[in-house]
């Protein structure tokens, strides 16, 4: 039965799918039993220092780059083929809006990492999940610009093919998904390893506040006005 | 037209003795937890001074409030919507907790735990974030109590704006009064109109404003949004918290713990009755020194027989309409026109206003002249100048405070000439505007002060919007997920409903 066994199956034809029903159940689960734990977990008000240009280059940074892989990966191959989209220029974008973004974002998350592991104040007021997942976020983003050099050898865009085959193949339900993937190189295994362990943690970290910060702009900006007022009186008052 | 009530408070500071049995209280109730040690929703300051946060009036520094836009409009003084939701990574206008102060505690265990030793031992102050030690405490909630500190500091009070300010350096000109502060639950609060995820909400039926603490997700645009700095952020929990004006008690109808406490008396609550309509015009008065006319505009007069059937039509309950009409709120801040907002000029309309102090007579012939005559001193030569307490309750518009102090200084002398000389002076309250019998009811409410003319508080109705019998076994009230039961609105798990009915969102 084991006879075929092969650990590739196990981390990129399963752990997607473990992964994703974590990360969905935990935060529909966390946000339903326990909205009073989701939040931010700013700092600012504690130490200034190096949260301002920290957090600025670090999210904008990883959030170009997660919008990159988020576009880069799945976006059909066809679509690609029928806009006329050289692989190769694809894969030359991601290198050139990618490798900037994450040089910030990494810039970014050290100056954080930084300030929380040696700031006393910060330091004292984390708890275990905050430092755990910046550090796994900082040696992912590490991992993804040092892909880069794996990259930069065949810039045909045939690797990065197969990366889009990958992801689309896992979320279209694809068993064979994981195929697609054997013999690339470790440097990219690492990183889809360690992007599916974050994923993973999602609901049980201070990363929940991105849904929050996605849902933010919409919540802010459809208000009407600025104000809000609420009643106990839902049922319109019958007229006297 | 649409009448809305509003729990409304007043503070005599002519009677402010600087007890900070406000705060205390208000602490040991509201704010002894981790994450918001240094958060004093009452605070009392000493005034002139920077006060707590430090600079918290320089609306320059914090850009706290609203403003009007060179092309008419209002918005947050911070930034439009896009403006705030571009600050969320990091906001540039957040006060960092050293502007408040770090909060710190004392090793007392020392005092008895200390070895047999040559010098009398000491609890030395640690820090309640880091639990480190504190060599120098630097700052402290009233770090300037009764004027402590030099003048350079405390002169940089905003208020001096316009003032010659530095002869009250001087020992023999210098003044002081008390200030203390609470969140205003303003009828236009910027915290609310702050916050990208809309968990700070003003009640309908009481006008108290709350923090959400379960969609609350620590974006701190309301910490900044504030102009008074009465939102505090709880660094424990990541979630703001405020002054939630002791809403059980008033529900019950009960005054605050602050003004239940107030050894001076010198705190009132009441109901208002104001017209939601007229809020954006009146904070977006053109010129700063209309605001505070603006928003006498805004409150209704609730003897009036229009206002009446709208309120009614509104489904405001009786006993409130009454309450109303009883109001120490509306009789000191529209009848007699001596008590005034904090700030106008931050245009949120806040609802905590400010009886402004008396001082000594700084001429000695003007102050003999009061008592020879019964005749008026120029409030002008009184030791606080009228200018500073412009600046801080009408938005330097001199008149209306001139007034106010006018009429309680007259006050003090028809009340002397009547109980001392036996005279009934009709012509001391004709001088000031007003009559011997309204001067009489000043006189009860805001020098006896009676509990019962202090606080005319109406329970709330919950009756009139859910079936009191669901709530029977239930929880009271909640405190973040404090008494979840787990199931909540729409869960995903099915099962019944919460019977507790929560406020909703108004459209």
């Amino acid at each position: 039965m084991f006879a075929n066994f092969d650990i590739n199956f196990i981390l990129f034809g399963v752990m997607p799918y473990v992964a994703l029903t974590v990360f969905l159940v935990g935060s529909i689960a966390r946000y339903e039993r326990d909205p009073f734990t989701w939040k931010s977990s700013s700092s600012q008000l504690l130490r200034r220092k190096q949260l301002i240009w920290g957090s600025i280059l670090f999210h904008v940074g990883i959030l170009t780059v997660f919008f990159g892989h988020l576009i880069g990966l799945f976006t059909p191959v066809w679509v690609l083929d029928a806009l006329g989209i050289p692989y190769a220029l694809k894969q030359w974008m991601a290198v050139l809006i990618g490798g900037p973004a994450g040089i910030a974002a990494l810039i970014g998350a050290t100056m954080l990492l930084h300030r929380r592991l040696f700031d006393p104040r910060i330091r004292v007021t984390s708890s275990y999940p905050d430092i755990i997942i910046m550090g796994l976020i900082w040696l992912q983003l590490a991992i993804g610009l040092l892909t880069i050099t794996q990259t930069l050898q065949h810039m045909d865009g045939s690797e990065m093919v197969r990366f889009m085959m990958w992801s689309q193949s896992v979320v279209t339900w694809n068993l064979n998904a994981w195929v697609t993937v054997i013999d690339v190189h470790w440097l990219y295994k690492l990183h889809i390893f360690l992007g599916l362990i974050i994923t993973m943690l999602f609901p049980f970290t201070r990363l929940v506040h991105i849904w929050s910060g996605f849902a933010a702009p919409f919540r802010f900006l459809l208000r009407p006005g600025y104000q809000i007022v609420r009643s106990r009186r839902t049922a319109p008052l019958a007229r006297r | 037209m649409k009448v809305r009530a509003q729990i409304g408070m007043v503070l005599n500071l002519d009677k402010c003795i600087g007890c900070h049995t406000c705060s205390v209280t208000c602490k040991n109730v509201w704010t002894s937890r981790d994450g918001v040690e240094y958060a004093w929703f009452n605070n009392v300051e000493t005034k002139p001074g920077t006060g707590y946060p430090t600079d918290w009036e320089n609306q320059d520094r914090w850009n706290g409030g609203w403003e009007r836009t060179a092309s008419g409009k209002l918005q947050p003084k911070q930034g439009g919507k896009w403006r705030i939701l571009s600050n969320i990574f990091a906001n540039p206008d957040l006060p960092e907790i050293d502007d408040y102060y770090e909060p710190f505690d004392f090793d007392y265990d020392h005092l008895k735990s200390a070895p047999e030793m040559e010098a009398f031992p000491t609890a030395r102050p640690r820090s309640k974030v880091t639990g480190e030690r504190i060599e120098k405490i630097e700052k402290g909630p009233n770090w300037e109590e009764i004027l402590g500190g030099e003048f350079s500091k405390r002169g940089q009070d905003y208020n001096f704006e316009g003032v010659q300010k530095q002869i009250y350096g001087e020992y023999e000109n210098t003044f002081m009064m008390y200030l203390p502060r609470l969140c205003e639950h303003c009828l236009n609060p910027a915290c609310a109109a702050s916050c990208p995820s809309g968990a700070i909400y003003k009640r309908e039926e009481d006008g108290i404003v709350l923090i959400d603490q379960e969609k609350c997700r620590g974006w701190r645009m309301c910490v900044s949004g504030c102009p008074y700095k009465k939102v505090y952020y709880n660094w424990s929990t990541g979630k703001s918290e405020k002054c939630t004006l002791c809403y059980p008690r008033i529900e019950s109808g009960n005054p605050t713990v602050c003004s239940e406490t107030c050894v001076g008396r010198i705190r009132y609550i009441g109901v208002m009755l104001y017209d939601a309509d007229k809020i954006d015009t009146a904070a977006n008065a053109a010129a700063k020194t209309d605001l505070y006319d603006a928003q006498l505009d805004v409150f209704l007069d609730p003897s009036g027989p229009g206002v009446i059937e709208a309120a009614r039509a509104e489904g405001i309950p009786e006993d409130w309409i009454a309450a109303a009409q009883a109001s120490p709120i509306w009789k000191m801040a529209m009848e007699w026109k001596v008590a005034f907002p904090l700030h106008p000029e931050y245009r949120t309309l806040p609802m905590v206003w400010y009886i402004p102090p008396l001082s000594p007579i700084q001429n000695a012939a003007e102050a003999g002249a009061i008592g020879k005559d019964g005749g008026m001193p120029d409030v002008r030569n009184l030791r606080i100048p009228v200018r500073y307490l412009a600046n801080m309750l009408t938005a330097g518009d001199e008149a209306p405070v001139i007034q106010a102090l006018e009429r309680m200084l007259a006050m003090r002398a028809y009340m002397r000439a009547k109980t001392v000389e036996g005279v009934v002076d009709e012509g001391i309250a004709a001088r000031v505007g007003i009559s011997g019998r309204m001067i009489e009811e000043m006189y009860k409410i805001m020098a006896l002060a009676d509990y019962e003319d202090r606080f005319v508080i109406p329970t709330t109705h919950r009756e009139h919007v859910e079936e009191a019998m669901d709530l029977r076994g239930g929880c009271g009230f909640t405190d973040g997920n404090g008494c979840s039961t787990g199931i909540s609105k729409g869960s995903l798990f099915g099962g019944s409903k919460k019977p507790l009915k929560m406020p909703e969102e108004m459209r």
